[in-house]
């Protein structure tokens, strides 16, 4: 399959949604949420980390199966040492 | 035994083809897998620092509340946005060299340098400040405050983490400073310019770390009830 080429005017527009997100989190932050400060400040990063590997890392438009292997497998082994490490933790009672 | 005719068939050469890729197709498909693969490597390298900010954060909660009290809400913010435009030009950089446009590119790459000179300038400025005011672990570390010994664990992940990143982001200036001059020369085609695609692959990787340091640093624990 030939390499997509996205157009300017989406580049454009993840931008200005990053920057959106950006002033979002930084002006959420400034407000008590208590324990759902974190949470939330993480869930907008999340947002953002995905727009910016979907569109300006083209991993929308990624054909090559392998590719998308490498790159699951990637995310899929962060899920493991976060979760289960964190489980850890949090179910021990002695730490 | 007869011998038999064998039709030895010759690859033609295509320009910027190595010859163990079948097409320039194959090519770019192997090169941005491999460009994952490194990436990968790096979510790894990076993903045990931002495990060890979460258990010592656990165990040490008001000393990363104090901690965070201590950042520069401004300089992480500025930092953020200098990081997404650079983003924006290197994504249209990389377009820029898909559709063949030379002098385009190398201008977009040569602001993308900017952007990423501008936030080293900025993380340079901060790290002076954290400097004098004896922030840094170390024999000579002092904080003003509760939790001392738990809030140089809070620096020691900060400087390893920023450290890291910045480091990153100082090797992608380099890297994109002789992809411009690579591009100026006229080296890459549309049909043959993996190395501008993967170096925005790293760029733009290096902009995601930050994305989830920004919040983690200096956002999560101000104004918090337990402060």
């Amino acid at each position: 399959m030939a390499e997509h080429i996205s157009s300017k005017k989406l580049y454009i527009t993840i931008w200005a949604i990053l920057i959106c997100f950006t002033v979002i989190t930084a002006a959420v932050s400034r407000v008590d949420l208590g324990q759902f400060s974190g949470v939330v400040a993480l869930i907008i990063a999340t947002i953002k980390a995905m727009l910016v590997v979907l569109f300006f890392m083209h991993v929308k438009y990624i054909s090559e199966k392998m590719t998308l292997i490498v790159i699951i497998a990637g995310v899929f082994w962060l899920l493991i040492l976060m979760v289960l490490s964190m489980t850890d933790y949090a179910s021990r009672a002695w730490t | 035994m007869a011998e038999r005719e064998v039709e030895i068939v010759l690859p033609h050469h295509v320009e910027g083809l190595q010859h163990h890729f079948a097409d320039l197709e194959q090519q770019r498909e192997a090169s941005t897998m491999g460009m994952w693969v490194f990436l990968i490597t790096e979510v790894m390298f990076f993903g045990g620092m931002f495990l060890a900010y979460l258990v010592y954060r656990r165990m040490y909660y008001q000393a990363w509340v104090v901690g965070s009290e201590a950042m520069d809400f401004w300089f992480g913010t500025v930092n953020t946005v200098i990081l997404i435009c650079s983003s924006l030009t290197m994504a249209l950089a990389v377009r820029a060299s898909q559709l063949g446009h030379r002098r385009a590119l190398v201008i977009l790459l040569i602001v993308t340098m900017i952007f990423g000179i501008g936030f080293m300038t900025v993380k340079g400025v901060e790290y002076h400040g954290h400097w004098l005011k004896h922030e840094f672990p170390g024999p000579s570390f002092h904080f003003e405050g509760p939790y001392e010994q738990q809030v140089e664990i809070f620096f020691s992940l900060y400087w390893a983490m920023t450290g890291f990143h910045t480091l990153h982001v100082l090797i992608g200036i380099i890297i994109i400073g002789f992809v411009a001059y690579f591009g100026w020369r006229g080296d890459y085609t549309p049909a043959n310019h993996n190395t501008v695609e993967n170096v925005g692959l790293y760029w733009h990787f290096v902009d995601t770390v930050w994305i989830y340091l920004y919040p983690l640093l200096y956002l999560i624990s101000h104004s918090h009830p337990f402060k």
